[in-house]
Order: C-alpha cells, then structure tokens, then sequence
C-alpha cells in the first residue's frame, strides 16, 4: 500500500495508553451500579416498615472518611515518586495509602458489629438494613479489591521488580483507588448526611 | 489448527514434540487444548459464533413447543407449567445468549482484521468474557436437570425474560430456578461488560497507521456504540440482579412488598437495562448493514459522519426511554408524555440512517448476491419494526395493547426481522473470510425465501390476535375467542423458519467442506480484513496495513481514482 501514488500524507495520530481507557470505561460500568445502587437507597429512604431507623443507629464516620479521602492524597504522592524513581518514598507512600485503607476497612467492621450486636439490625430487619449494607458493603468490597491489587504492587516494589514501563499500570491502579474514594464521599453524602 | 497456533519462541521444542504426535486421540485432545486455552481473537470469535448458534437452535427447539401449544384452542401439547418455564428459557436464551453473543462473536473475529491490527486490545480478557458468556448459559441450562431432573422441565426459570418482583421473591419463587437465572445472567453479564470494555478500548487505542476515527469502518463505530449502552446498561441489570439474590439468600426486601420494598423499582431497574438492551443488539446490526449495502450496490456508503451522528444520539437517547414498557403502572402525565416523546425522538436519527442507507443503494450497480437480499428484507422489516414501535410510543395507545401479542409481533420484528437477518447476511459476506470458502448460493438462496416468506406468515399475522386482546404469557386459550385460526397460521410460519434456519446450518457445514474456494476478496471489497488471506493467519497481516481512507482496499485496487 505504500506504492500508492497518492499525496495524501499519513495522519500522526496520538493513541491513547489502553490500560487507561479501559480503566475509565470499567469505571463507568462501576458508577453505573453503584447509581442502581445509590437510587434504590435515595428512594427507600424512610420506607421501612419497622426500626431501626438511620438517626436512631447511625453515627458520622468523620474519622473514617478523613482516613479513606488522605489515601487519595498518599497515592497522588507515591505517584510523584515513582515517575522520578525514588522507591523509598514510592514504598513509603504506598504503603501509607493502605494502612490508610485498611483503617477504613476497620472502621467500618467495627461499625457494623456495632450495628448487628447493638442495635439489631442486620440486612434482613427492614428496607434501612437491605439498603444500607449491600450500598455499604458493596463499597467496602471495592476497597478490599484495591486493597489486595494495592498490596500486590507493594510487593513487586518490595522485591524490586517494578520496572520503569509498569509505571503506566500503577497509574491506572491508582485511577481505580481515586474512584473508590469518589465512590465514598457519594455514600457518605447519601447514607449519612442525606439519609439521616 | 495446530498450524495456526503460534507456539511461544521458548517452547518450540515441546510444540515440535506434540506434531509428532500420530495419534488420533492424541490430536482431538490437542485440538481442543488449542481451541479451551486460546487467546486468539479469530478463534475467540468463532467460539462465540458457534456457542450462540448451538443456543438458538435450543432457543428455536422451546419456540417451536410453545408454537405447537397455541396451535390451537386449549390444546394440551405442554402444561401451564411447563408453558411458563419455556417462554422464559426462549426470551432469556435468545437475548442474553444469542443475540448478544453472536454479535460479539463477529465484532471479536472482524473488529482486530478492520483496524489492521494483530490482535484485540486484551487477549486474555477476551477469552476471560467468553468464558464467562458459556458458562452463564451452561448455568441457565443446568436449571432444567437442576432440582427434579429432566421431568418436565425440570426446575427451569418461570418468570419470564423480565422476572417482575414480587413473583420473583422468595416468597413467591421457590426453589432455585429464579437463582439459576440471575446468577446465569451475572454470570454472562460480566462477560459482556468485559467485551465491551476490549471493543472500546481496542477501537480508541489500537489502529493501524493512518487509521483515524472517521476512517473506521461503521461496523467498529457501531460496535463502540453498542459496547458504550452494554457498560451503561448491563451493570445496572447486574446491579439488579445482585439486590434480587440480596433479597432471596440474605433476607432483603429490596422488592419485597410486604416490608415496604417496591415492585415498581424492578420495573424501572430492569428497563433500564431492557430498552438500551435493544440498541446493543440493533447496533452491530446496522453494522453489518452499513458494510454490506455499500460493497452490494458498488458506492461509498452515503453520509458516513451523518451516520456516526445518527448511532451516537440513538444511544444517547435509548437511554431515557426505558419507562415505555411500564405506561400501564400509572405514572404522572408528565411522565407518560416525557416517554412518549422521547421514545419518538428515536424515530429521527434512525430516519437518517435509513435515509442514507437508501442514497447508498440510489443510482448504484445493485448485486442480489444473498447478503445483499438479507439486508433489502432488512431495511423493509426494521421500517414496519420502527413503525409499530412508534405506534406503540403512544402512551393511550399503549394502554390498550399492553402485554398483547402486538408488542410481541413489534419486538420479533425488529429481533428476527431486522437483527437476525443482518446476522444471516454477515454469515453469508464474510463466512468466506471465516473458512476461505464461499457459503451454497443455491441453499443460500433457499434459505433467504423460505425464511423471509416464514417470517412474515409468523409476525405479520401474529400482530392481529394483539390487536383482537390475545395477551402474551398465556398458554391456552378458549375457542370461542376466535384467535384460533390466526395462531395456527402463526405456528405454520414458526416451522417455515424452522426449516430455514436447518437449511442455514447445512449450508456453513456442507460448504465447509464442498464450498468454492473464496480466495481473500470473494466480494471486491474495500475494508481492512479482505487484504488478508481467507481464513487469515494467525498473526492477521503479513506487514502492518497503513491507510490513506476509508476504503484502503478500492485506493488500492483504483490507484487513479483514490477514495
């Protein structure tokens, strides 16, 4: 085809990295449950026939959050690192991202043994249980995922295995870490602002 | 196949040792290692192509019982039962396992041969999502052994393609057939999302040189469109399924009434999936259309961005006019006229596509080879198919015919109609690529007439008992209704079809072995994929293509008068 006598000059195009693209369009398939998810919340808000209710059970999670929205700031900075190659400060960081994950994931156990060994309420109680631990828990799935994909990279990192070129994938883990922390403050919002 | 496996530079040693295994045993075994553990896009596709093609022939076997059942008044061929758990299999089967699967089979095999690339963005995913697709489909099928074994019909979902809750709830479903169809369908539903995310991903980051956006062939644009309403339209029917299992293993009450749960709230959560479902499965259709009309009537297709256009604002707007299958719930005014006219707006991109696949066929050399006669009886089905469906759009309208047979006769003319009969003129245009044998034009031929004139006896007819109050989902009714005549007619056309459609899978496995050699341009084409040989080797293209249009092979074949 390149005999071809044609003047017509071949177009550069600048094709974007696929791990990203398929990150984002994975991650339009995950808000699209979570939204499902989240409209089914908003919508049985104060529907349960019988207690208890979110303002008698429910606390702030201020803490919790505070400890899952740093992770997004930590894993910015262990991005920094990596792409300049300094892997004591990568290491540091990342690690630091899921220490600050796994508090998350504490505060949230603890939350839950509150509710279930307290206050009775488990899934099955009412519409306010159904709705509120799978909306809950289908995060905390998301993060223990991140967790376990965070950890992997931690240790490749440890063994010094990460090459220059996986900095691209790292990115795109940490694209899907910045979503589950989006993902967080929209529950928070719903279950505990607005629904309380 | 062992000759297109491409065995790793490190493990030439072991590859050698396994050709020179004699034994006839020995080879199956290799072959199907090669076909389980492959990665290879072509083969991926041809998996999926025959794991749809073996369900609809499951499909088509429940169809036609259902048919023989309303035959005639209160006849007794299966019992209510029985009836329910086949209507369901058939609508389930025929979506989530044919209709969705075959498309991916094609776009798996063409969309990699049509950007001029080596294989799909993520071998493994690929192989992953179908994988996933079989084995949502084994699960589904299972539920028929599953439970009481295959008496009857075992303890096969009895819900119907669409489970409304609270039927569903455990209260009310017991046993496991309702489980066995949504974890089937989450099963499969993580399948399409994982393809969807390869085709969009493998069309933005994977061209060849020269290959921009808008010299994509529209079977790749249309292919990303339907991959775009899988990501938004299956994760919120996985969603679903998921708050329907919550319900039934944990105790929730996501749908259950009796604890102030919302029956509605399925409705809304499985339309939402239900109505985009639709474009996903018409997108590669027009795909397909949109290649074979141009190359048939010898002109560049008219109006490709105008097209581009057309696809995007079709499932743009898909999206908000999933509450038409509901007007008889009650919503608001303002509802019922928000989802009338938004499901007419749909009417006007889908004009132009019409409109333009008309100008590509005006004035042009028009060839009736038999991809071509499928995708005439295409444009003439989709049409009626579009035009019941704007009757239908009419929300008072609605009322009356609500749950008759006139929705089933509207939405089996646009699934048989239009989308079945562009996947028969995809098997006929690049069955040749497929096997690099051409497919009988005789029984081809045949095969067209006997299903074109089988489909209309069935669903031209069948819109008349809708229209007479004959609802759907019944298994018998009473003589003096007098739809008796007018199901008997339809039942005939089903059998008509039926015999098509044998005659169809003689011909792919006849002309397997007997068809003319194709050589790589049976049909003097313009896209990517006939460049290569037929079937293609494994590493697709003996140097990477680069493109200077969007017809790369009439540049080359008419270097005087380029595109």
């Amino acid at each position: 085809m390149s005999t071809l006598p044609i003047s017509v000059p071949v177009t550069e195009t600048h094709l974007p990295y696929k791990g990203r693209v398929a990150m984002f369009t994975l991650i339009a398939a995950e808000s699209a449950i979570f939204t499902i998810f989240v409209v089914a919340y908003i919508y049985y808000i104060g529907q349960s026939l019988s207690g208890p209710t979110p303002r008698e059970v429910l606390d702030l999670p201020i803490f919790n959050t505070i400890f899952l929205l740093s992770s997004s700031l930590t894993i910015m900075l262990a991005e920094r690192a990596l792409v300049r190659r300094a892997m004591g400060n990568f290491n540091l960081f990342w690690g630091l991202t899921i220490l600050l994950g796994a508090i998350f994931l504490v505060g949230t156990a603890r939350e839950w043994y509150k509710l279930i060994t307290v206050d009775h309420l488990t899934i099955s109680t009412n519409l306010f249980g159904t709705t509120y631990y799978s909306l809950v828990g289908l995060h905390a799935l998301h993060v223990i995922v991140g967790l376990i994909l965070l950890t992997a990279v931690l240790i490749f990192s440890l063994m010094k295995a990460l090459r220059p070129e996986d900095t691209k994938r790292i990115e795109v883990l940490a694209l899907y870490w910045h979503f589950v922390d989006c993902v967080w403050v929209v529950v928070f919002t719903v279950v505990y602002v607005i629904g309380r | 196949m062992s000759e297109s496996s491409m065995p790793l530079p490190g493990r030439l040693p072991e590859a050698a040792a396994q050709g020179t295994r004699a034994d006839a045993l020995g080879n199956i075994v290799e072959i199907l290692h090669d076909w389980v553990t492959t990665v290879d896009h072509k083969k991926i596709g041809i998996l999926y192509i025959l794991y749809s093609l073996t369900m609809l022939v499951a499909g088509g076997i429940e169809i036609l019982l259902i048919r023989l059942q309303l035959a005639g008044p209160r006849l007794n061929v299966l019992s209510g039962e029985v009836f329910n758990r086949l209507f369901t299999m058939h609508g389930t089967t025929m979506i989530f396992f044919v209709a969705m699967p075959i498309f991916v089979g094609f776009a798996n095999y063409l969309v990699p041969l049509m950007l001029g690339v080596r294989d799909i963005a993520f071998p493994r995913l690929n192989a992953f999502s179908f994988w996933m697709t079989a084995f949502g489909g084994l699960l589904l099928y299972y539920s028929f052994l599953g439970g009481t074994g295959l008496q009857g019909a075992g303890t096969a979902p009895d819900v119907g393609w669409f489970a409304y809750a609270p039927l569903t709830e455990r209260a009310f479903s017991r046993g496991h057939s309702t489980d066995f169809w949504a974890l089937a369908l989450i099963l499969s539903g993580f399948g399409s999302i994982g393809g969807a995310i390869n085709f969009i991903t493998t069309a933005f980051c994977l061209r060849c040189k020269g290959m921009t956006l808008f010299r994509m062939p529209l079977f790749v644009w249309l292919m990303v469109v339907s991959s775009v309403l899988v990501i938004l339209a299956v994760s919120p029917l996985t969603a679903a399924q998921a708050m329907l299992l919550i319900d039934r293993y944990l105790g929730g009450h996501f749908f259950d009434t009796q604890a102030g749960g919302s029956a509605t709230m399925w409705m809304h959560f499985f339309w939402i999936f239900g109505h985009p479902e639709v474009y996903v499965l018409i997108m590669p259709a027009f795909g397909i259309a949109s290649e074979v009309i141009p190359v048939f009537s010898r002109k560049a297709i008219f109006g490709y961005p105008a097209m581009v256009a057309a696809s995007v604002s079709i499932a743009f707007v898909s999206l908000s006019v999933w509450a038409h299958h509901m007007f008889t719930i009650g919503m608001s005014a303002a509802g019922n006229a928000f989802f009338a006219l938004s499901t007419m707006i749909v009417g006007i991109p889908t004009g132009i596509k019409i409109f333009n696949w008309l100008a590509t066929l005006w004035g042009g050399k028009i060839r009736f080879e038999v991809p071509m006669l499928f995708s005439l009886a295409f444009l003439f089905q989709f049409l009626i198919a579009g035009l019941t469906g704007i009757m239908l759009s009419v929300a008072p309208f609605n009322w009356q015919l609500h749950n008759s047979y006139f929705v089933v006769a509207h939405f089996h003319y646009v699934i048989v109609g239009a989308i079945l009969m562009m996947v028969f003129a995809g098997f006929y245009y690049w069955y040749p690529k497929v096997t690099g044998r051409m497919l009988d034009d005789r029984l081809g031929k045949l095969h067209f007439w006997l299903f074109v004139i089988g489909f209309h006896v069935t669903f031209d007819v069948m819109h008349i008992p809708g229209i007479l109050g004959m609802p759907r989902q019944i298994y018998t009714y009473e003589v003096d209704r007098g739809w008796g005549t007018l199901n008997f007619i339809v039942t005939i056309g089903a059998f008509i079809q039926a015999i098509a459609i044998i005659i169809f899978v003689l011909n792919l496995v006849v002309s397997l072995f007997k068809g003319k050699i194709a050589g790589p341009d049976p049909w003097d084409a313009w896209t990517l994929e006939w460049t290569t040989a037929s079937p293609p080797h494994a590493y697709n293209f003996d140097a990477e293509p680069v493109v200077y249009s969007a017809r790369p092979l009439w540049d080359l074949k008419h270097p005087d008068d380029p595109d």
